[in-house]
């Protein structure tokens, strides 16, 4: 009971420098993910190299005691049931009663613990990753969206959880592209960490319009021209194309597919871009699977999000 | 004063005390209080030695407050905004419940640190204690989860941004990041259940996990006894200079309940 004394010999490890350098590595591993991958292997090597040496000086005592016993730990494991007689050499083991019951118990209690485990891990984890995404979302007619001027148009994503899904996408008509209607639709989630992004610009909220189909209601407020969009948690800035420009996005916004029913615009889809070149219809837009934000899809960031859930 | 009759007194101590004999002899309990409550000390600690039970008191505001609130919130995105303004505006002394959790919880982490900072200070986190400080690092990780996931409950723009950023910033994580963004938001967007979700770690799975460790790290303290302070010359061996220190008198003072007994 008295920590200060009558153990003898306390179990404190010999002071040692290694983890300093140890620390020191794992600091310049965090400063390389920001500043480049030189620093970064650097800091590897040292986190690696003091990270063995610091093991090797604290495991010198076991590895050092270790090398005797080892042979002895290979004899069979002698039951501790003082009726058995001991097993000698080239005997059959035998088991006692006391330690097969032992068995069954842990075996069945284990068994039983898994069974009522399993089922709930399952039910904590799973229904996040199932039936994602959401169904196609009409937002109205052609007539409604003029052409090359964007749109904020707020609609709900999934209408059985009701307005706590309402999402805002600028949707831009680009015209005709080859004979068909095409269309700039970006989500307002900025892609640094999912603030509403606002459109650097002038919206005409007295020309507000609200259309309501099947219940659900449709808000579009026409704009007057946008120089891009800005994101109001921590100055992330993109252009009219979505294109980061300035601040900690780290690709353009992400867009909504398209598709035309009955002379009617429905967003289907929602996807990543990592750039678009060019403008309007004749944007070449460099499309990847839909990834949360401030995930990398392109270049050697992208290796740290290799598998994405379901969307 | 006035005296009473010796044999009448002795009756009604007797008569008050039973109870508690009861309780001893079947359980044992009122030894344990006692143990813990009267357990030696080292004379030179000092207020810096009361942080932990301040903390833990502050725990156990949270734990009354919370219970309160819990009567009257409602974790549904359409009416969980309307039962926060119900409790602090409309019900009696509402505004007092809700406030002293609102920040009750903001002390507790204040007194986490504090009391950190002076297990630091004085070393009292090493051998044989390193577990205990393992422990208490836990109960903070906890507290600070418990902070985040308390944070969306009211429900307003606040909230609701603030845990669109916090869920996005972990969901930035290599490899698993994107996965514990779901797991944490209950799919892929923020939702009905993501509320739920918040609702329920924060006031079953959490409070029961600091709970636990709470007991476990009260445990370890009782059991490896309070540090001394590093300056302190009875703790490190060195005969002391000048006249021994008065005995020091506690509020309550544990030798005369002792005797009394024995």
């Amino acid at each position: 009971m008295d920590p200060h004394g009558g153990h003898g010999t306390p179990n404190e490890p010999t002071p040692t420098i290694w983890p300093v350098g140890f620390a020191i590595g794992i600091a310049c591993i965090f400063v390389g993910l920001i500043l480049g991958t030189i620093v970064l292997v650097i800091g590897a090597v040292l986190t690696g190299l003091f990270g063995f040496l610091w093991a090797r000086d604290v495991t010198s005592g076991f590895r050092g005691a270790s090398a005797e016993p080892e042979p002895a730990s290979v004899a069979p494991p002698v039951p501790a049931h003082k009726a058995e007689p001991e097993p000698s050499e080239g005997e059959i083991i035998r088991y006692p009663r006391s330690k097969f019951l032992e068995a069954v118990t842990l075996g069945l209690g284990g068994v039983i613990g898994g069974v009522v485990t399993v089922p709930v891990l399952g039910f904590t984890v799973l229904p996040p990753f199932i039936k994602q995404g959401h169904p196609d979302i009409d937002v109205g007619a052609l007539a409604d969206f003029p052409e090359n001027k964007y749109v904020i148009t707020t609609f709900l994503l999934d209408p059985e959880q009701g307005e706590v899904s309402r999402r805002t996408a600028y949707i831009r008509n680009n015209g005709l592209l080859a004979g068909k209607p095409s269309f700039t639709i970006l989500s307002n989630r900025c892609v640094h960490l999912g603030c509403p992004v606002q459109i650097n610009g002038l919206p005409l909220d007295n020309q507000k319009k609200t259309e309501t189909r099947n219940g659900l209601a449709v808000d579009r407020i026409p704009t007057a021209a946008a120089a891009g969009f800005g994101c109001p948690c921590h100055g992330g800035q993109y252009d009219k194309e979505g294109n980061r420009t300035a601040g900690p996005p780290v690709r353009a916004l992400d867009r909504y597919d398209f598709m035309i029913k009955n002379g009617r615009l429905l967003l289907r889809k929602t996807y990543s871009v990592a750039k678009v070149d060019g403008e309007g219809a004749d944007a070449k837009i460099h499309k990847y699977p839909l990834a949360g934000p401030g995930q990398h899809i392109d270049g050697v960031e992208a290796w740290l999000y290799p598998v994405q859930p379901p969307r | 004063m006035a005296r009473r009759k010796p044999g009448r007194r002795e009756q009604l101590l007797k008569l008050a005390l039973y109870p508690l004999d009861w309780l001893e002899e079947r359980s044992g309990l009122v030894g344990g209080v006692k143990y813990f409550l009267f357990r030696k000390v080292p004379g030179d600690i000092s207020w810096g030695h009361t942080l932990g039970s301040a903390a833990l008191t502050a725990f156990l505001v949270q734990t009354v407050t919370g219970v309160i609130l819990a009567m009257y919130y409602t974790p549904d995105p359409n009416s969980a905004y309307e039962s926060i303004r119900h409790i602090t505006d409309d019900l009696t002394l509402g505004w007092l419940v809700r406030g002293m959790h609102r920040w009750g919880a903001s002390v507790f982490i204040i007194l986490l640190f504090l009391h950190m900072g002076r297990v630091f200070l004085y070393g009292a986190y090493k051998y044989p204690r390193e577990l205990n400080w393992i422990v208490g690092v836990l109960i903070l990780v906890f507290g600070m989860m418990e902070g985040f996931f308390g944070y969306l409950l009211p429900w307003d723009q606040t909230a609701y941004w603030a845990t669109v950023v916090g869920v996005n910033l972990q969901a930035t994580g290599p490899f698993v990041g994107p996965f514990l963004g779901d797991i944490l938001r209950g799919g892929s967007e923020i939702g009905p259940d993501t509320l739920a979700r918040f609702y329920s770690l924060h006031m079953l799975v959490l409070p029961g996990a600091i709970g636990g460790l709470i007991v476990l790290h009260l445990y370890l303290v009782v059991r490896l006894g309070v540090t001394s302070p590093p300056w302190s010359p009875t703790a490190a061996g060195r005969p002391q200079s000048g006249p021994p220190p008065p005995p020091r008198k506690g509020l309550v003072a544990p030798g005369s309940r002792g005797a009394r007994k024995r």
